[in-house]
């Protein structure tokens, strides 16, 4: 009698129990999870990757909620609460990124950040996502010195910093034209071109030292007008000419080099040029070495992943999906699986579900959204799948990301640009390893790192 | 050939450029004192309907030649609309206001038209590359150059020329500078000030618009491309002496000239060469090269 009444007692307990926790399983769901997106909007960054970033975020996070995404990303939203984007505009300049980022968090109150395709906004902004303490994943700015000069709790960035540009680029480079004697270059006077042109010749010099340099141009951001520097390449008697260009000031250099014959002279080593090639049709001389940095768009391997990123980015804008598309995708997915593993945590934390077959159902069922510290713990040195193959938080203590590259060089038919002659490299051959700075290891000779 | 030719060259072609695009800039002020800032976003769609028109005509098979007749309709189609929609719709109700005023009335225009134009062409670039090598190339030395660069000094020394001729030579013109020394005295001898006013703004806002039609095919046509274009302007502008057309011309050689030789002998002073020619001049002449005596009025 007494055993029937204790066990009447439990079970009420259990569906008191079960009752609040599906209180707070709805209620926790109704409340969407708010992510501040910060791309470029306006300005020369916003056609080729601030917008196309901006419609593959929206596009991700509507497939996100529907739960259309591939496994292991088929759980709606995050871990199944719906995402909320909330998108400013990343031009003005550093110093206005900071405070939109206060502002993200301060007022419109995000869960998270993902953000930045500037390296001089990343740099800017990534202390200060620190010192408010919010979790900000960078998405597609460059600059290696994010982690290499600071370490960071809250900042993550998932995808491969440049360095990997530059060295893959020389590698291929020479892997291809062995006998090369000289090269100049034509790069943006900010971070991300100088940068760019001292990672190239730091690597240049360590594998083929006895290739001279013959000239670097470095317009300003947004020039528009090349006639001199066209000039100076043009009698610097370049076998190759490496330039990080990208956006308005790419598409206005080629249409005005190309009527110049400056390619008749020189091979073009176009770091950032994949997104462009369409564009460009015409204009873009046979043989241009081209890179997407990373794995991203034409040089991404088959995948179902890849395939969704695809056909999502398709169905919006009728184009294939450019590198900035596959970088932000990269973010939300990380992003998304640090939060779904963190949450897994807790709840085997919580209850002993380790032998729980359906890990879907029990997700779905879970409540609350884990504290940051459990993400930022399941996040560093995390392995994900992405459009681009696999992602590897390895540099960084565990929040930068690594990932293979490639190369390929253009030829044109029937009108169309088309890249052959690709070539992947894994990311020990690409990447410094952790702990030492890229231009040390360029210089130190880039020996493959233990991964 | 020598380097010097070469400096020569891409100098003339960069000061042309510079001077297409500064002139209407220079012309608004030295008639009405106002900065139209507005001047770059003028440019900007004097460039986007130009690749929007060439383009279209290009696409439906027209001859290839005419795409430069649609350029300059594209100018004047700017002109005509964007300059008496500005002047008479806003500007002059402000006339007689301060200066800065006018600054500030001008640059929150730039900000619409900006806007207006992300509204109407969206923020993918514009490609019309045809009109550029449509007219072939030469050689000087082992250089390249194409015509259409020898074609822009052309219209640059003919806009030049024909403003020169119209302030100086004509009856118009005459009335514009007696506008330009005295406004009041101008109307109290019967001159139609805000007639001038309207035909100066609307020719200065074809000629913004001009320079973005002209450099439409060497460029990729994109959001900000009038921001850019505006900083470079008033440079140009404020070299010169505001409102001078002979100071606009010279400081435009001058800028070319100097940029092209920093690309060429110190290609890390190119960011910083325009500012110096700046610097330097206005330390000389404070007024700028070609600024006229103010008398002081008591």
């Amino acid at each position: 009698m007494r055993s029937n009444r204790c066990l009447l007692l439990s079970v009420q307990a259990v569906v008191c129990i079960a009752a609040v926790l599906l209180a707070a399983v709805a209620s926790a769901q109704d409340k969407p999870i708010r992510v501040g997106l910060v791309t470029f909007l306006s300005g020369p960054a916003a056609g080729p990757f601030g917008v196309p970033a901006k419609i593959a975020a929206e596009a991700i996070v509507d497939s996100l909620n529907a739960g259309k995404v591939p496994a292991p990303y088929n759980i709606k939203g995050f871990s199944g609460t719906s995402i909320e984007l909330v998108v400013v505009d990343e031009a003005g300049g550093a110093t206005k990124q900071v405070t939109e980022l206060r502002n993200l968090v301060e007022r419109q109150n995000v869960d998270f950040v993902i953000g930045y395709i500037s390296s001089g906004d990343c740099l800017a902004v990534a202390p200060v996502a620190e010192e408010l303490k919010k979790i900000t994943v960078l998405f597609d700015c460059g600059t290696p010195r994010v982690f290499e000069e600071a370490s960071y709790k809250y900042v993550f960035r998932t995808r491969s910093h440049a360095t990997m540009d530059a060295v893959a680029g020389a590698t291929y480079l020479l892997e291809n034209r062995p006998a090369l004697k000289a090269y100049g270059g034509i790069n943006q006077n900010y971070a991300w071109g100088q940068d760019s042109w001292a990672d190239f010749t730091a690597v240049m010099t360590a594998l083929k030292p006895e290739a001279a340099i013959t000239t670097s141009q470095m317009p300003k951001f947004g020039a528009g007008q090349y006639g001199p520097e066209i000039s100076v390449l043009l009698q610097s008697n370049s076998d190759l000419i490496h330039s990080s260009l990208w956006g308005g000031d790419l598409e206005a250099f080629m249409l005005q080099a190309m009527p110049r014959g400056l390619f008749s002279r020189s091979q073009l080593l176009l770091v950032a040029g994949e997104p462009y090639l369409h564009r460009l049709a015409g204009n873009v001389p046979d043989g241009t070495i081209v890179g997407a940095r990373g794995p991203n768009g034409v040089f991404a391997p088959k995948s179902a992943l890849n395939d969704w990123l695809r056909a999502i980015y398709k169905e919006r804008t009728e184009v294939n999906p450019n590198y900035p598309a596959y970088s932000v995708a990269l973010a939300f997915l990380g992003l998304k699986a640090a939060y779904e593993k963190a949450r897994l945590a807790a709840i085997q934390a919580a209850v002993p579900m380790g032998a729980a077959k359906d890990v879907k159902e029990q997700m779905e069922k879970a409540y609350g959204r884990p504290p940051d510290e459990e993400i930022i713990k399941a996040f560093e040195y995390l392995t994900f799948d992405s459009p681009a193959g696999k992602v590897m938080m390895k540099l960084g203590k565990g929040h930068q990301a690594v990932t293979g590259t490639a190369y390929g060089t253009t030829r044109t038919a029937n009108g169309q640009v088309t890249i052959g002659n690709i070539k992947y490299y894994s990311l020990e051959r690409v990447q410094p390893p952790e702990g030492v700075k890229s231009l040390d290891w360029i210089k130190g000779g880039m020996k493959p790192g233990k991964w | 050939m020598s380097q010097l030719l070469a400096v020569l060259i891409d100098g003339l072609n960069y000061s042309s450029w510079l001077f297409i695009i500064a002139v209407g800039l220079t012309l608004i002020y030295g008639v009405m004192k106002i900065l139209n800032i507005a001047h770059g976003s003028l440019y900007a769609l004097g460039a986007y309907t130009a690749a929007s028109l060439a383009g279209s005509w290009l696409n439906q098979g027209h001859s290839p030649m005419g795409s430069y007749a649609v350029l300059l309709v594209a100018a004047v189609l700017v002109g005509v609309l964007a300059g008496p929609l500005i002047e008479r719709g806003l500007l002059r109700f402000m006339y007689g206001k301060d200066e800065i005023v006018l600054v500030l009335v001008t640059y929150a225009v730039f900000l619409i038209l900006e806007d207006f134009i992300k509204l109407l062409w969206g923020v993918d670039p514009y490609l019309l590359y045809q009109p550029y090598g449509l007219l072939g190339s030469f050689d000087v030395g082992n250089l390249t150059y194409p015509v259409y660069n020898l074609a822009l000094i052309a219209v640059a020394i003919a806009v030049g020329v024909t403003l020169t001729w119209v302030l100086a030579r004509t009856r118009q013109g005459k009335i514009l500078i007696a506008v330009i020394h005295d406004r009041e005295m101008a109307a109290a001898q019967g001159i139609n000030v805000s007639l001038v006013y309207f035909v100066t703004f609307t020719v200065g806002a074809m000629l913004g618009a001009l320079g973005g039609a002209l450099t439409a095919p060497m460029i990729s046509v994109q959001p900000g491309i009038g921001a850019e274009t505006i900083v470079l302007a008033f440079a140009v502008v404020v070299i010169g002496g505001l409102g001078s057309l002979p100071g606009a011309a010279l400081a435009a050689v001058l800028v070319g000239l100097v940029r092209s030789a920093a690309v060429h002998y110190r290609p890390e002073l190119d960011l910083f060469s325009i500012y110096l020619v700046m610097a330097i001049v206005l330390i000389v002449r404070p007024k700028g090269l070609f600024s006229a005596q103010e008398a002081r009025k008591i």
